[in-house]
């Protein structure tokens, strides 16, 4: 396989700083790419995407950082439509293996993204007749779709939603109303501006009798000019920390009326008389709303630190600043200790999120099967993984791309570094598709139950069977190469975890689920459910090691990476793992020594890391990131493309010339 | 409850300024739009005619005295930066510090009464903290009696000075002097860089804006490069340093007053920490207690989520630190007034300390306030993501502090720097006083073969000065093992350099410690000062909060040197969880005791009267995407495309 034109190492120009860094690679940068993308020839097809994509000039991301709310939304419209036209000359479809490459390059720069759920969630929850009404028109775009849940008063807690739909038996109609300021749809992607339909979930009421939260499609804007239908109220919430190219939405309804026939029935119905009847089982679509949690961490969350970390730390091997020995050239920041201790653990991290992110796919593809051969055995487990994976994933890429941010001192509050909008985009995923604290409760939860089931002998799943396996023991380290061991570092996760639930024993014992006990041991179920997560990924990454082919260095430089995600993990959380005893202080000393250690042997690494991640320079589009490191040269161009550059700002005429002139006269 | 001292530390002042605070507020001449609707130009503009409009009520008012001024200012502009920012702080008082008599009577008038705009270019784009690599020139040339200044190379372009952009029209820019073919390091230079009267850039100088940033839309941060541009020799600033018309470098006699400055403004840096910490509390605490959600008890009405524990944990321990870095703050200052005043004197010896700490200090309360402005935003969940929530710009205005003014990790090793130093006097047997003087401890210890650490301390979880003694022994001991760790690099033969870096992650763990310990201290000390018994009893929960908080989060530090056992860990735990409870009741008045004003707040959701969703409403529509009910985009691009079809 032939190493891609955008980072020969011949092509003149690269910054001699970043070209050194590359020579002494351990491993095969390549092969790496291959083994992320799943085999050389996904790599193949995603550059022959990715190509397509950056040489439209209709994609182009030039002067992205100098547009206003307005000009960015429009931008994302016109590449939506474009996007249309491309995918048909391309004989792309949306089925096809190539959309989440398409996506993944397009998704902060593109509209209709809801409009893909919106067309999810017919598939998901219409029934067959509904599917054959409204797919085909979403399709051709001949409707534009949104997905209103979310209100001004209610977000993960949907059944506070206080939107209403009342059946009028004598039009064979809902009536959907707005009935309170709190009850106004908010937030909802494509709805502000773009969307002439949307899925409004409210609160069916029949008889005057309330059956809870139910979707309803609801054409908002007409077809002919656009205008609100009768009844909407409807427009943008503002700006936001990011997001400017997506026109999230407000909603008002009042007295909006449409047909029985509009209410997603395939697992409910109100009939005619006002009958109201369930069927099915509407597990599978509990089902749907748990592996949206696990499908955003590929590209919204783990995909920002991957490219934090590549802007950062070929940042870092192109800026030099002070001298480590009097009279040498000024070192590289990346020499420093502390610049590693900054980047190298969120690159470790980046790649044991990789990798849980693919085990977590497995995992709800095998879970799927079942569900289809409707055993619903699995889905507690699964909705337990999804909520932990989707919150400390989230949390921890967040954390991790500001510290990146951070790390690249002044220039990296640049917008033209590219992280400040990596950092805002991805931060976002912390709230969305379920606040983070409520999901790790629902994970804890799990975890409770599960270990007074293995108490009273009852099976429990595999991946929490560790819960019953607790011995009370030491760790059997004696010196600091031992921490460098997969076994003795898995066993103090292990043991670390199994403390933090069994911590909780009174409100165990307590029969659980007390409303005031449980709010009074929040923080430590929080902390359980972490503790649980952290220790089933360094498992994983332990075990995707050990199945690595240990051809062209690659296992050993992912056994370091490993080892580093796993140490830092240990430095950073010490009292919880001294906590009874299992390290001794002693002990934790040789971990620090160890974790340091690992600093400086992944430090000769961290560039041909980052380049496996394989992105170009279009796609960071940061001055600071680029593959050549020409960070200076690019930044001042630039920054001379700035509109404040290039138009004459009225304030010096209207304020600055009076202000200092009327002073020169009186003097 | 403690109205006035958390937000000035001055009683007495507030009624006043709270009158001066109306009349600004209310004066027509500085109402605007919304600045989230605004482009950055728009921003821009904004903020220039707020500044000039200003100046001319500075001098209308006839303020001079700087507190006074630093006050009205933060009135006019509220908490954004400004063009003439570096104008009024930077460029005027080097000038008031670093020139001649002559030199102050040619320019002190036009600076004082904005005849000239100035600003203060020191960072180029390749060095920033580092200020011996910059690497502008300024080579003097005897035939003219002129300096010639010089942008080598692309690093050496000046990139970051606040106002140089578009607003100012002159320079002080620092550069590396060059006489008689010998360089004399870093000296700062007077330069005219745009022409008075049309302000256009004057030959041999390229200015301009950076471009859009995370924050600091107002400010035209900009560039500034120079191609043999030439100045008198009366416009370098030789106060100190001279260089006579032969070309003869006189040199300075003492270095250390420059210290003096960065005390200063690191100092206002922890008081900038404390109060955007506090806008952010208030914003997150009053939402908190407006928004009800899901159930805490079936059947009952939805909870205010301020009633969650983790809703408490997270915000609760956030509102101690921000009345932790009040008091903070407030010392620093009063100690830099103290010590300004040996300073004049020729007394410099208690300036090295205070360096020390202030860097430390600066950059732990910079990053300590910096992530709990966004615990405080996702805290708000969604709602705090919007532009409307005013936590975003909290949050891109504060965050640049961890770097500006010294980057923070570079801070903490010139604070570590001075722990090894202090530690290695103790070692020799000599006694080190004020903030370290826990250091002597050691020397009693070491008779004992077991290290420090293993002294026990009898901690008393409920008292605010037993938990100070616990942070003591803790900094004690990480300050110990970083020295050892250094010791033991370089009995490896490593260079001094060389196992300073080795070393620099255990250094910086060190002088976090210290840090922490100190405000501890601090807080635990102020108690005692609080008159008012009401205002003492909270004062002293939310001081045990923050110290058991602090511990909870660290506690391996605790475990690992034998501070507390795992029976007090679960202890400090529990307390924790029980201040929660206790300091729930006072969390809406002790924010409210920070006294912002809704304007300065500029937050729907941190409102004083609680109508949160209303406003949001009210809010949005004002957007610039709801200016006309039909997007133009639909005319432009859907139309098309579904005709198409």
């Amino acid at each position: 396989l032939a190493a891609p034109p955008h980072r020969s190492l011949q092509s003149d120009g690269v910054n001699p700083d970043l070209a050194s860094e590359r020579l002494t690679a351990s491993f095969s940068v390549e092969k790496l790419t291959a083994r992320l993308d799943g085999g050389a020839e996904h790599t193949r097809m995603r550059r022959a995407i990715v190509e397509a994509i950056e040489s439209d000039p209709a994609f182009s991301r030039e002067n992205q950082y100098f547009q206003s709310q307005n000009e960015r939304y429009e931008a994302a419209v016109r590449r939506a439509v474009h996007l249309q036209k491309k995918m048909r000359e391309m004989g792309w479809t949306e089925n096809g293996p190539e959309i989440k490459y398409i996506y993944r390059w397009l998704s902060g720069d593109i509209a209709f993204l809801l409009h893909r759920v919106f067309m999810r969630s017919i598939s998901v929850l219409g029934s067959d007749k509904q599917v054959a009404k409204w797919i085909p028109l979403a399709t051709e775009h001949q409707i534009i779709g949104s997905y209103a849940q979310t209100e001004l008063g209610h977000g993960t807690y949907l059944q506070g939603l206080e939107t209403t739909a009342v059946f009028d038996i004598a039009t064979q109609e809902f009536l959907l109303n707005t009935p309170k300021i709190s009850a106004m749809k908010w937030w909802p992607g494509d709805m502000g501006r773009s969307a002439t339909h949307t899925v409004v979930f409210a609160q069916l009421y029949v008889h005057g009798k309330c059956y809870g939260v139910h979707p309803f499609i609801v054409q908002i804007r007409s077809l002919q000019d656009h205008s609100p239908r009768p009844g909407v109220t409807v427009g943008d919430i503002g700006p936001k920390m990011n997001f400017e190219h997506t026109d999230n939405g407000y909603l008002m309804l009042q007295n909006v009326r449409v047909p029985r026939e509009n209410m997603l029935s395939r697992f409910c119905e109100v009939q005619p008389d006002g009958t109201y009847v369930r069927w099915g089982s509407q597990k599978i679509n509990y089902f749907t709303m748990t592996t949206v949690r696990i499908s955003i961490l590929s590209d919204e969350v783990i995909l920002p630190l991957m490219k934090a970390c590549t802007i950062a730390i070929r940042y870092s091997a192109v800026r030099r600043q002070s001298k480590l020995k009097p009279g040498e050239q000024e070192a590289k920041i990346l020499d420093y200790q502390t610049q590693q201790q900054k980047l190298l653990p969120q690159l470790a991290a980046a790649y044991a999120f990789h990798f849980i992110n693919i085990y977590l796919h497995e995992l709800f593809d095998r879970g799927y099967q079942e569900i289809q051969g409707r055993n619903f055995d699995s889905l507690p487990e699964l909705h337990a993984f999804s909520s932990g994976f989707k919150a400390m994933v989230t949390q921890y890429c967040t954390s991790g791309v500001e510290i990146c941010l951070r790390a690249c001192g002044g220039h990296g509050y640049s917008l033209l570094s590219g992280l400040p909008s990596l950092y805002t985009r991805v931060l976002a995923s912390c709230i969305y598709e379920g606040e983070n604290t409520v999901l790790f409760l629902q994970t804890a939860r799990f975890l409770i139950k599960c270990f007074m089931a293995a108490s009273a002998g009852q099976p429990i799943p595999p991946s929490v069977t560790y819960l019953s396996s607790a011995k009370p023991g030491k760790c059997p380290a004696k010196d600091k190469l031992d921490f460098l061991s997969p076994d003795v570092y898995l066993k103090a996760y292990e043991q670390m975890a199994i403390r933090s639930v069994t911590k909780l024993q009174h409100l165990i014992q307590s029969g659980a689920e007390k409303h005031e006990a449980w709010n009074q041991c929040t923080v430590q179920l929080v902390k359980a459910a972490q503790a649980h997560c952290h220790y089933i990924t360094v498992k994983i990454f332990v075990e995707t090691v050990e199945k690595l082919d240990n051809k062209a260095g690659i296992q050993k430089v992912m056994k370091h990476l490993c080892d580093l995600f796993a140490l830092h993990g240990i430095f950073s959380n010490a009292g919880d793992f001294l906590y009874d005893g299992y390290l001794s202080g002693a002990q934790m000393d040789l971990v620090t020594a160890s974790y340091l250690d690992l600093l400086a042997v992944i430090r000769m690494d961290a560039v041909p890391l980052v380049d496996a991640f394989d992105f170009t320079d279009k796609s960071l589009n940061s001055a600071l990131g680029s593959y050549d490191g020409q960070v200076y040269q690019r930044l001042y161009e630039w920054a001379q493309k700035s509109p404040t550059n290039q138009q004459v700002s009225p304030a010096y005429g209207k304020y600055l010339k009076p202000l200092l002139q009327n002073r020169l006269s009186k003097l | 409850i403690a109205k006035g001292r958390g937000e000035e530390g001055r009683p007495g002042g507030t009624a006043r300024r709270g009158l001066q605070r109306e009349g600004v507020i209310n004066d027509p001449d500085f109402q605007h739009e919304d600045l989230n609707f605004l482009s950055r130009s728009q921003r821009y503009e904004q903020a220039i005619r707020k500044s000039s409009l200003m100046v001319m009520k500075l001098r209308e008012h006839g303020i001079a005295d700087p507190d006074e001024i630093y006050w009205f200012k933060r009135t006019c502009l509220g908490p954004f930066p400004e063009p003439f920012g570096l104008h009024f702080s930077m460029f005027q008082k080097t000038l008031e510090t670093q020139t001649t008599d002559a030199q102050k009577e040619k320019w002190l008038p036009l600076v004082r009464g904005v005849n000239i705009i100035g600003t203060y270019a020191q960072t180029e784009m390749g060095h920033g903290t580092h200020l011996r690599g910059l690497e502008t020139t300024a080579t003097y040339d005897p035939a003219t009696q002129e300096f010639i200044l010089n942008s080598p190379t692309v690093t050496s372009i000046k990139w970051w000075p606040g106002g140089l952009g578009k607003t100012s029209n002159h320079a002080i820019v620092l550069a590396q002097l060059y006489t008689q073919g010998q360089c004399k390091g870093l000296h700062a230079f007077i330069v005219p860089i745009r022409q008075l009267g049309t302000h256009e850039p004057l030959p041999g100088i390229t200015v301009g804006d950076i471009g859009p940033k995370f924050g600091y839309d107002e400010m035209d941060n900009g560039y500034l490069k120079m191609d043999n541009f030439r100045i008198p020799r009366e416009n370098m600033l030789m106060k100190y340093a001279q260089v006579e018309p032969d070309g003869t470098y006189v040199k300075p006699l003492n270095d250390k007053l420059t210290y003096g400055t960065m005390v200063f403004i690191r100092s206002i840096i922890v008081g900038d920490s404390a109060r955007s910490l506090s806008r952010a509390c208030t914003i997150a605490i009053r939402y908190s207690a407006v928004r009800h959600q899901s159930e805490l008890k079936a059947g009952e009405p939805e909870p205010q989520i301020l009633d969650y524990q983790t809703q408490q944990y997270k915000l609760f321990p956030l509102l101690a630190t921000a009345y932790a870095f009040h008091f903070v703050g407030a010392y620093i200052k009063d100690t830099y007034r103290r010590i300004s005043g040996d300073i004049i004197e020729g007394d410099l010896s208690e300036l090295p300390e205070l360096h020390a700490l202030t860097a430390g200090l600066k950059a732990f309360t910079s990053w300590t306030a910096n992530a709990g402005i966004e615990e405080c935003r996702m805290a708000c969940g969604g709602h705090g993501y919007s532009r409307c929530s005013g936590l975003p710009d909290i949050y891109v205005t504060f965050t640049p502090s961890c770097t500006y003014e010294g980057e923070n990790t570079v801070m903490m090793l010139q604070t570590a720097r001075f722990l090894v130093k202090s530690y290695t006097q103790v070692s020799s047997g000599q006694r080190v006083t004020g903030m370290v003087s826990y250091l002597n401890d050691l020397s009693r210890q070491r008779i004992q073969p077991q290290h420090v650490a293993a002294r026990p301390v009898t901690v008393r979880i409920n008292d605010p000065i037993s938990l100070v003694e616990a942070y003591k022994a803790r900094a004690a001991r990480l300050v110990e093992a970083a020295a050892k760790n250094l010791q033991a690099e370089l009995n490896h033969r490593k260079s001094k350099e060389d196992a300073w870096n080795r070393t620099s992650v255990d250094l910086v763990r060190a002088s976090e410690a210290h840090c922490h310990y100190v405000i501890v201290k601090l807080f635990t000390a102020k108690l005692s000062e609080i008159s008012n018994a009401a205002v003492r009893a909270v004062m002293t929960e939310l001081c045990l909060l923050y110290a058991l908080y602090g511990i909870s989060k660290n506690t391996g530090d605790f475990l690992q040197a034998g501070i507390l056992t795992d029976t007090q860990v679960n202890q400090v735990n529990q307390h924790v969880k029980e201040l929660l409870a206790i300091i729930r009741p006072n969390a809406v008045a002790l924010v409210d005791s920070f006294d912002f004003h809704d304007v300065h707040l500029g937050s729907v959701l941190g409102r004083y009267d609680g109508n949160v969703y209303e406003n949001m409403f009210e809010w949005a529509k004002k957007s610039p995407l709801n200016k006309t009910e039909v997007h133009e985009s639909f005319h432009k691009h859907l139309k098309p495309m579904q005709a198409k079809l």
